[in-house]
Formats: C-alpha cells, structure tokens, sequence
C-alpha cells in the first residue's frame, strides 16, 4: 500500500512536469496538442546522446554523485535536452501549427498535432532503434526504508522527486514574481486584453514552447533515470498528462500539478487491485469520473 | 495468374472494409466537426463484439455464444454504439478538444483491456474459429473470398447511399450548419449537443460495422488488429480523398491503402536486412506526413466538398423547411 503509494507520487511528479507545459498550451493557443509527450521523448534522447559525448570527452564528468547514479555529464546533457526540447518545439510550432493557426480551426490543429505526433515518434525511432537504452549499466540497489511493511526506495527515486518540486517551485516564483510571470498570466486569462496592454503575443507564445518543452524535457530524462528508456515514452506519458489537465482543469499551472500528482497515485494504488497490463487504461477511467462530477476539473472554468 | 487474383480480391475487400470505416469518421468529421482520435476503438468494438457472440464456444472463454451471423453482427455495431455513447453523452457539451482525448484514452482502454482480459478476448493471442455466413453452402474457398467481397461491397454501398441521403436531407444541413456556426444554430431553436451525440454514434456503428466485417473476412481477431496506426490511417483516408464529400472517402481507402501495400512491399524488397524492423518506422511517417501535408497545402482534399447554395428544385408548393 504504502510502496503503491509511494511510487506513484514519484510518477505524478514526472507527470505533473509534463503537464504543466501542455495545460499552458492548451489554453492559450486553445487546441489540444497530441504531440506534446512526444516532447519528453526528445528531451530524453537528447540527454542519451550528449551524457554519451560529455563522457567521452571528459573522463572525469563520467563520474557519479554517490549514492545517485547522476552523472556531471548528465547534469549538462540534461540542461542541454531542456533547451533542445525547447526549441524543438518551438520549431515544430513554427513549421506547422503557426501555419495551419493562421487559416484553420483549433480542430485542424489537434488534427495536426496528431500527425506530428506519429512523424516524431517514429524519426525517433528510425535513429535509435527499438530497443530499451539506459543512461547507466551501473546498478543501484533500492534502500530498504522499512521492512513491515517493506518499503524500497532508490536514492535515484528521491532526487527525481526532489529535483521536480524545485522546478515547480522554480516556474511558480516566475509566474508570480517577475513582470514576466505577470504577462504570461495575462495572456492566459485573457489574449486580447493582454495584447492590447502591451504585450507581445508571438514571443509569449514562444516563451510558453520553450518553457513548456524544458520541463518536458526534465520529465523525460528524470523517467529515463529510473526505469528504461524506448522510442514509446512519449506515447505511453500522452494520456496520463492529458489526464491531468483534465483532473486539474485546462489552463490551471497548479491544477496540472495537483492533476499529475493525482494521475500517478491513482495508476499506482489501481495496481494493488488490477493487473498490471490495465495500468494503461486508468488516466482514461480518471478522465470519465472528472467528466462525470465536475466536467471543467478542480481549479479550471467553463469555456464553452 | 490465380495467386494475383486471389491478391487483387483479397485487396479489393480490405479496401471496401476500410473505406466502411472512412464514410463512418466522414460524417462525424467532414460533416459534423468531431475530432475522433480513437477510431480503432469503435472498429475493435465492433470486431471483438461480432467475434464473442458469433463465435463457437471455446472452453477458455467466456463468448463464444454461436449466434447466427446476422445477430452477432448486429450485436456488434451495437456495442460499438455502446461506447460511442458513453463517451459522447460525457464529452460532447463540453470544449471540443475533450472528445478528441477522450476518444483517444478509450482506444487505449479499451486495447488493454484486449491484452488483459484472457477470459474475454483471449489476450494476446486472439480469438479465432469463427463460422462464417454461407461458409458451409459455398465450398470453393476462392468462390467464397468472392462471396466475402460481395458482403463488403453490399455493405460498403448501402452506408454510402444512407450517408448521402442522410447529408442532402435536413439533418446533413442541420450537422454542417453546427459544423460552421453554433451559435446561429442555437438561435434557430437546434440543440448542438444532440445533433453532435447522434451524428457521433452513428458514426461510431458504422465504424463497428467495418470491424464486423473484418473479422467476418479474417474469422480471426488479436490485438494487433486494435494498433493505433489504424487510426492513423483512417483518417489519412479521409483527408486526402476530402472531408465532407462521401466520394472522396472512398477515393481516399482506396488511394491510401494501395499506396500503403505498395510501399510496404517495396520496403521488404528494397530495404536490406537487419533494416526491416525500420520499414514499419518509414511506413509510418510517410502517414504522418501525408496528414500534416494535407492540411498544410490541402485541407479540402483531393475531392472537396460541394455545398449547394440552394436547396434542389422540388415539385411545386413544396418549400424548403
């Protein structure tokens, strides 16, 4: 119960970095994007590929910080992904959503998202292969918290958990803070007004990308860090982060949070009663009991 | 000489059972606005549903009902309706992008649950035996794949003529007019919610059928049958033959999927070995790409939709409602 409880709070955190960009994306350019998880898979590869070069290059990154299995050079290839991701989406706006926004409905560009979705994924697969990659063969053995009733955590687990709630705290202080913050809050309440207060709608929309796609990105690598990595991350997140907009209601920063939290604590309690082959399918049962009892999720509002 | 006409009616029917599926997501895309993201879902409800009540009773599971075809067909499309429904009454009132995800989380569902449930589906490995309508009459197992292409043909021209009466008669405008602008329909005293569940479901049943269909053709279902690239390529269909035009639909199955089992068999002669697992990647980026450029530089589609501007002429006193 208690282990249940525990791994999925780790895997609400990775959900909750995901959804958190997608919620942002869903409000202010109103389309729900199907190829937002593929986002956590390039931030993931991207790690792979530049932990690979930076231990190459120098030796003594290759090291890790005891007892993680974290290494200096995953550290710089994970703020590397973070911006790679960024951009990539960014890019990807640019090239396909920007055009399709410009003369067509939102629908056209959840129509889009889904085929961007299934062009990344396999691009992705195509240069990587299917097969599971890690960042470390070294093994790191799960701590025994307690033995009744019997608790393992694996110090990897905790910085994970760590690491995300400072990036959540991180883009909170942003969004209340700063004059940024303030715009970007603006713009997600009200796009027209905030434009006609002054500010730039293009660059807070690459703003919302880039920000959006570094936390991806984290939450891909942090996934990668404790458990395989395969070209169907993106996939396999897509639901439970759409899950949790859902639960947390569309446009809410903190819903999406509370949202991800909910999503993976949920997922992790269901499989003491349920094999672990449904776990699939439980973001899909969250997301018709919200839909049943409170259609516009905890902190969202109806816009109908 | 025999093998490539037993290739060409094996072909001709898979396209016709697609092409079922295409008309079904037309009219809840192309006519009514609906973004279906788990097309599969309905088509596997409609396939598994067929399979368990039509099936011979099999000790290991529990369908296996032996009903005469016609009922397990039925029976089939229902289910799919079932579905459809559910989700639909839950998602339809609200922004629209909630339909999409939700569809796409019901054929997640609803494949895990034909992974899982051994009792039900048979899990990975499928169900099969399945007796099939005039199997026993017609001894000939090429005159009988011709008897399977005239079933999905038949079925396949009775959907296309329903649909094209369906969007010329006052609820095929009523569906386009909520499509364009629903507000206006509301003023008009139209309820959107509604018209959006029915055109919804229908288009759901009728994506059942072409699963039906499909396991009426196979006698055999797995989850395999149930991936996702389905969707994908159903919708590809649909979106280069034209949306909201059922001829483009039919144009779409057919063009898509040649150029589907052309280049899937170009890919195994031409990529070298060791290589092959990456056909499947290639093959599946060229859907994507298909899509995306579609909606970039042709949205309407090969064959786009024609709307008249004025009701056809009719005999004389008899005005437009």
């Amino acid at each position: 119960m208690i282990q249940s409880l525990i791994d999925g709070i780790l895997t609400g955190a990775i959900i909750s970095l995901g959804a958190i960009g997608l919620t942002m994306v869903m409000h202010i350019l109103r389309f729900a994007n199907f190829a937002y998880a593929e986002i956590l898979a390039i931030g993931a590869y991207t790690a792979l590929v530049f932990d690979a070069l930076f231990s190459r290059l120098v030796p003594a990154l290759d090291v890790a910080f005891a007892p993680l299995t974290l290494t200096g050079s995953l550290v710089l290839a994970l703020l590397i992904a973070m911006v790679v991701a960024g951009v990539s989406a960014v890019i990807v706006d640019k090239l396909v959503f920007a055009r399709i926004r410009a003369r067509a409905g939102a629908l056209s560009m959840v129509f889009a998202s889904f085929g961007m979705a299934l062009i990344l994924r396999n691009i992705i697969t195509l240069i990587f292969g299917h097969q599971p990659q890690l960042y470390t063969q070294e093994i790191t053995f799960a701590r025994v918290i307690s033995l009744d009733p019997l608790i393992l955590i694996k110090p990897d687990q905790v910085f994970v958990l760590i690491a995300a709630l400072i990036l959540m705290t991180g883009f909170h202080l942003l969004l209340t803070r700063t004059t940024f913050g303030f715009a970007l809050r603006a713009v997600a309440e009200n796009p027209n007004l905030a434009q006609v207060a002054g500010v730039n709608l293009q660059r807070m929309v690459i703003a919302v990308w880039m920000i959006g796609g570094a936390l991806s990105a984290a939450a891909g690598v942090f996934y990668t860090l404790t458990h395989q990595l395969t070209p169907m991350l993106g996939n396999n997140f897509l639901l439970p982060i759409f899950a949790a907009t859902i639960v947390g209601g569309i446009g809410s920063v903190y819903g999406a949070v509370l949202g991800g939290f909910i999503v993976g604590i949920a997922s992790g309690l269901a499989l003491m009663v349920l094999p672990s082959g449904y776990t699939p399918a439980m973001p899909f049962l969250l997301i018709l009991a919200v839909l049943l009892l409170r259609p516009y999720g905890l902190f969202g509002e109806d816009e109908r | 000489m025999i093998g490539l006409v037993t290739y060409l009616v094996f072909f001709a029917t898979m396209a016709g059972i697609l092409a079922i599926a295409v008309l079904g997501l037309n009219l809840q895309w192309g006519y009514t606005g609906l973004f279906n993201g788990g097309v599969v879902a309905f088509f596997g409800a409609g396939a598994y549903g067929t399979m368990i009540l039509g099936a011979r009773p099999d000790p290991m599971l529990m369908g296996g009902f032996d009903l005469p075809w016609i009922v397990a067909f039925a029976g089939g499309i229902a289910f799919a309706g079932l579905v459809a429904w559910i989700v639909g009454v839950l998602t339809l009132r609200l922004r629209h992008d909630y339909l999409a995800i939700a569809t796409f989380g019901v054929a997640v569902a609803l494949e895990s649950v034909a992974r899982n449930a051994q009792w039900l589906t048979g899990g990975a490995r499928g169900m099969r035996g399945f007796p099939r309508p005039l199997e026993s009459v017609v001894n000939d197992t090429f005159l009988y794949m011709l008897v399977l292409l005239a079933l999905v043909m038949s079925v396949l021209i009775i959907v296309y003529l329903g649909l094209e009466r369906l969007a010329n008669a006052p609820f095929g405008r009523l569906l386009r007019a909520i499509r364009e602008d629903e507000e206006a329909a509301r003023s008009l005293g139209k309820n959107p919610a509604r018209l959006r569940l029915q055109a919804f479901v229908i288009g759901a049943m009728i994506m059942g059928a072409s699963g039906a269909l499909y396991v009426t053709n196979t006698a055999f279902i797995s989850p395999q049958d149930m991936a996702p690239i389905l969707t994908f390529q159903i919708w590809a269909m649909l979106i280069v033959g034209g949306a909201g035009n059922n001829r483009g639909a039919l144009l779409g199955a057919g063009l898509i999927w040649a150029v589907w089992t052309a280049s899937g068999f170009a890919l195994t002669r031409l990529v070298p070995q060791g290589w092959q697992l990456s056909a499947g990647s290639i093959q599946y980026i060229l859907i994507g790409l298909v899509i995306v450029g579609m909606l970039l530089w042709r949205p309407q589609g090969l064959l786009p939709e024609r709307i008249s501007t004025r009701p056809k002429p009719k005999a004389k006193g008899v005005t437009e409602r």
